[in-house]
């Protein structure tokens, strides 16, 4: 039994000593690499997927040993979690330590101060000032009086309260995993894609384990203005987009709503199209068309499946690319200088109600059939078809991208960070240090002191101090 | 005033430094009778009769000589001279470049560059005015500012243009100047502990490689301070740095922190420099240990300001290479 405990004992005293904290640091920051080496799912899946497309051999055991989330996986966990027990281990007896050496009263003065690092005979003790100093005046029995002084405890107490903070800023991670939550959202302008807070409204999210969809808090926004600037080169200057009316938001100066941020995240055109079948029924669609470079040449479809009576077989899609400003096949300017839509016809099963969600931004040409050749439409533009149906390109609408997050550890992980840059410098700039004084009954006086840490400047102090002239003491 | 900048100003600083480089040379290879002979009188001062004989050996020819104090410009004077020199010229290069801009120029890899280094040569002149003992460092400090204005010049350069929206912000620029003050006060603490290395393994008997250099180096006690004062100075700015940018990055991407590779590699050497601050305090780990660690410290520090941008995709990569 005590042989057990002898070991816990001392497996605890190695795991808070200096050198395992040492090592955990190391194993931490070696740990991080294959974090920003290899793609991070967190980071881009799609980065990830592409790993695996080039790597098949290699990806799937990376995966198993979580390389593609360093920073969730167990053995990163392990590292840190062990590191914090240290942390742990080590502030809790030095805490006690410290709160014991501030009510305790500065100690009694060494025998002999010629074993200290300074000492000096004083000439006058009247001279010597202490002010500022935490100090203690004892008597002797043999009439021998001693002043002992002490300074720099806020040294250990920064120390003690960085070091605490980090465990703060732990806790701050740990809440906002849990309690925090984000979505994302492609939001076209106008009413009718205006939505509110649900998240089935949502292109992709992810909510912490301890978030219930219901908590979301409500709100509803439209998109009802979006205004950017470009350089001559097409680099932007400036984008700005209003929901609601009345509120703007940029990047860098997301919109703060109660219970979430609404940051902007990307932005590009939604071309509108009037389709009108042969038999004359039309049907509109605003088709938002993304980015395939920082000119903003767009990729996209149009699909209309109530075209041609509804017939399964008749359904019309079409397939291209926007331009801004058109040029040879790819936009000049992201801004709308001179508009174009390059677009490819399709007739037939669009395939929508597989039950399978397809993605809006391509056809699933299976059951399609081309018709004819690419065409370029101005806008206002009419195409007239093979069967007599027309197309017309009625103009564009602006889209953003958004993201709404909400992280309710933030504010713990900032006050801990505050803690922590105050704590910091105290303990890195802080010095201890203490100064005897010494009057010996047959009149003569001695001073010693001692830095308890690395203090070049100790002696200075020390001689002024102990020889304080005369004419600075009397005021 | 863009070209000013980017043609003829900053090729003036390169080569001001390449000077600077050369004459610290020529100080280590001729001019050493000066401070070889202080460097000795003070060693035996300090180790006193017992000292070990690789001391005696340095100033051997010294002992008996008299040390006058010389009228002339010592070859290290001329260097540090040339490094002020130098500085003018980086800091008007900055200067006319940001004055083109009518912004901080702080807009991309170059400019960012630009201003650690120019920062680096400004805290290296505070510690030699003060400091006169440490001059020789000038040496590591020039050669580093050569190859990074020089990398700057030929590889990053890029043609004046407006800060992307997402740099537009004031936290942008609490962040870079911090982490920029943080990088110049490493990068002297960094050359001040490899300077330390070398001294002290001269110390040691180590003769290979590098070492025999370590014998013109100053007192490796006043070095290895100096690095430590380095390190402790730039760490809580660094912290700083660090914290501005996950707040900046709040409001710019929603999270404060999201493992982007140059997040990661900020954290990674955060840890690094926490490591070295642990094992400066351990009394049972030596010295050289935690200046080694000081060295690791620095390369990821650089790992950071050039691999990352090169190497990586990520959020941080409209600094454009
Ligand atoms: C999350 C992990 C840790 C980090 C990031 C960290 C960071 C730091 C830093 C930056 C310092 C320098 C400030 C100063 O010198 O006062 C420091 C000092 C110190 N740390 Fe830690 N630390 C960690 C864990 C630990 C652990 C586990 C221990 C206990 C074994 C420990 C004990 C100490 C001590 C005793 C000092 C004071 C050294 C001195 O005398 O100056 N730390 N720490």
């Amino acid at each position: 039994m005590s042989g057990v405990l002898a070991f816990l004992r001392n497996s605890w005293r190695q795991l808070t000593s200096m050198r395992t904290a040492l090592t955990l640091l190391f194993l931490l920051a070696v740990a991080a690499i294959p974090g920003s080496v290899l793609p991070q799912r967190s980071v881009s899946a799609e980065n990830v997927a592409g790993y695996f497309r080039v790597h098949p051999d290699l990806a799937p055991v990376l995966d198993r040993l979580g390389f593609f989330e360093v920073f969730a996986a167990p053995w990163f966990a392990a590292i840190y979690l062990l590191l914090f027990t240290s942390l742990v281990g080590c502030v809790v007896p030095r805490l006690a330590d410290h709160v014991r050496a501030l009510l305790r009263p500065p100690p009694a003065a060494p025998a002999r101060f010629e074993r200290l690092p300074f000492h000096t005979v004083v000439e006058d003790p009247e001279t010597v000032n202490f002010k500022g100093w935490r100090k203690l005046k004892r008597e002797l029995p043999d009439g021998t009086v001693t002043v002992s002084a002490e300074k720099g405890y806020l040294k250990e107490t920064g120390n003690l309260l960085f070091h605490s903070s980090l465990l703060v800023i732990l806790v701050g991670v740990g809440i906002g995993a849990q309690w925090g939550w984000h979505a994302n959202r492609l939001l076209v302008q106008g009413p009718e894609q205006a939505f509110c807070n649900s998240l089935q409204q949502f292109d992709e999210y992810g909510l912490g384990p301890m978030v219930d969809p219901g908590d979301l808090p409500p709100f509803c926004l439209e998109l009802t203005g979006f205004e950017a600037s470009f350089l001559d080169n097409g680099i932007p200057k400036w984008f700005e987009a209003e929901v609601n009316g009345d509120r703007k938001f940029r990047v860098n100066h997301p919109l703060r709503l109660d219970g979430a941020s609404v940051y902007l995240l990307g932005h590009g055109y939604a071309p509108i199209l009037k389709y009108t079948d042969a038999a004359g029924k039309s049907q509109t669609t605003v088709s938002p068309f993304l980015p395939l470079d920082g000119m903003l040449t767009s990729e996209g479809v149009a699909a209309f499946p109530d075209a041609n009576g509804s017939d399964k077989a008749k359904q019309m899609g079409f397939e291209g690319l926007y331009l801004p400003t058109a040029g040879m096949g790819r936009s000049n300017h992201p801004e709308e200088r001179d508009p174009a839509l390059m677009l490819m016809a399709y007739r037939g099963d669009l395939g929508l109600d597989v039950g399978i969600s397809e993605s809006v931004y391509q056809l699933n040409k299976e059951k399609l059939t081309r018709l004819g050749d690419a065409k370029m439409l101005k806008k206002g533009d009419t195409w007239t078809l093979d069967d007599g149906s027309k197309l017309e390109f009625l103009g564009t609408k602006q889209w953003i991208t958004i993201s709404i997050r909400h992280d309710p550890g933030e504010p713990i992980v900032l006050a801990g960070v505050a803690l922590l840059l105050v704590g910091l410098p105290m303990s890195l700039y802080g010095k201890r240090r203490r100064v005897w004084l010494r009057l010996n009954p047959d009149g003569t006086a001695e001073a010693g002191g001692l830095p308890r840490t690395d203090y070049p400047g100790f002696e200075d102090e020390f001689k002024k101090v102990t020889q304080w002239p005369r004419s600075q003491t009397t005021s | 005033m863009a070209a000013l900048s980017d043609n003829v100003l900053i090729t003036i600083t390169v080569l001001a430094y390449l000077v600077a480089m050369l004459l610290h040379s020529a100080d280590y290879a001729f001019g050493r009778q000066s401070h070889i002979a202080k460097a000795a009188v003070r060693e035996r001062e300090l180790v006193g009769a017992g000292g070990p004989p690789v001391v005696e050996k340095a100033g051997g020819f010294l002992i008996g000589q008299e040390i006058k104090p010389r009228a002339k410009l010592s070859m290290l004077q001329i260097a540090l001279g040339a490094t002020v020199l130098a500085g003018a010229a980086h800091l008007a290069t900055v200067v006319t470049r940001a004055l083109a801009a009518e912004r901080m120029p702080w807009g991309n890899m170059y400019e960012f560059v630009l201003t650690v280094t120019l920062l680096g040569t400004l805290v290296w002149l505070a510690v030699a005015i003060v400091k006169p003992e440490v001059r020789h460092l000038g040496l590591f400090v020039v050669l580093v500012q050569v190859l990074l204005t020089g990398v700057a010049q030929i590889v990053l350069q890029k043609p004046i243009g407006p800060l992307v929206p997402a740099l537009d912000s004031y936290w942008f620029v609490i962040h870079v100047a911090s982490v920029a003050t943080a990088s110049a006060l490493f990068l002297v603490g960094f050359a001040a502990s490899l300077m330390y290395l070398l001294r002290s393994g001269y110390d040691k008997g180590k003769r290979g490689g590098l070492y025999p250099y370590g014998r013109l180096f100053a007192n490796a006690e006043t070095v290895e301070r100096l690095s430590f004062r380095m390190h402790a100075f730039a760490f809580p700015i660094w912290t700083f740095g660090v914290t501005a940018g996950a707040i900046w990055a709040e409001a710019a991407w929603g999270r404060y922190w999201g493992w982007d590779p140059k997040e990661t590699w900020a954290f990674i050497s955060w840890i690094v420099y926490a490591g070295y601050l642990h094992a400066r305090a351990t009394p049972s780990i030596s010295r050289r240990a935690a200046a080694w660690i000081a060295v690791i410290g620095w390369a990821t520090m650089l790992m950071n300001l050039f691999g990352v941008n090169i190497f990586f995709e990520g959020l941080h990569s409209y600094g454009g290479v």
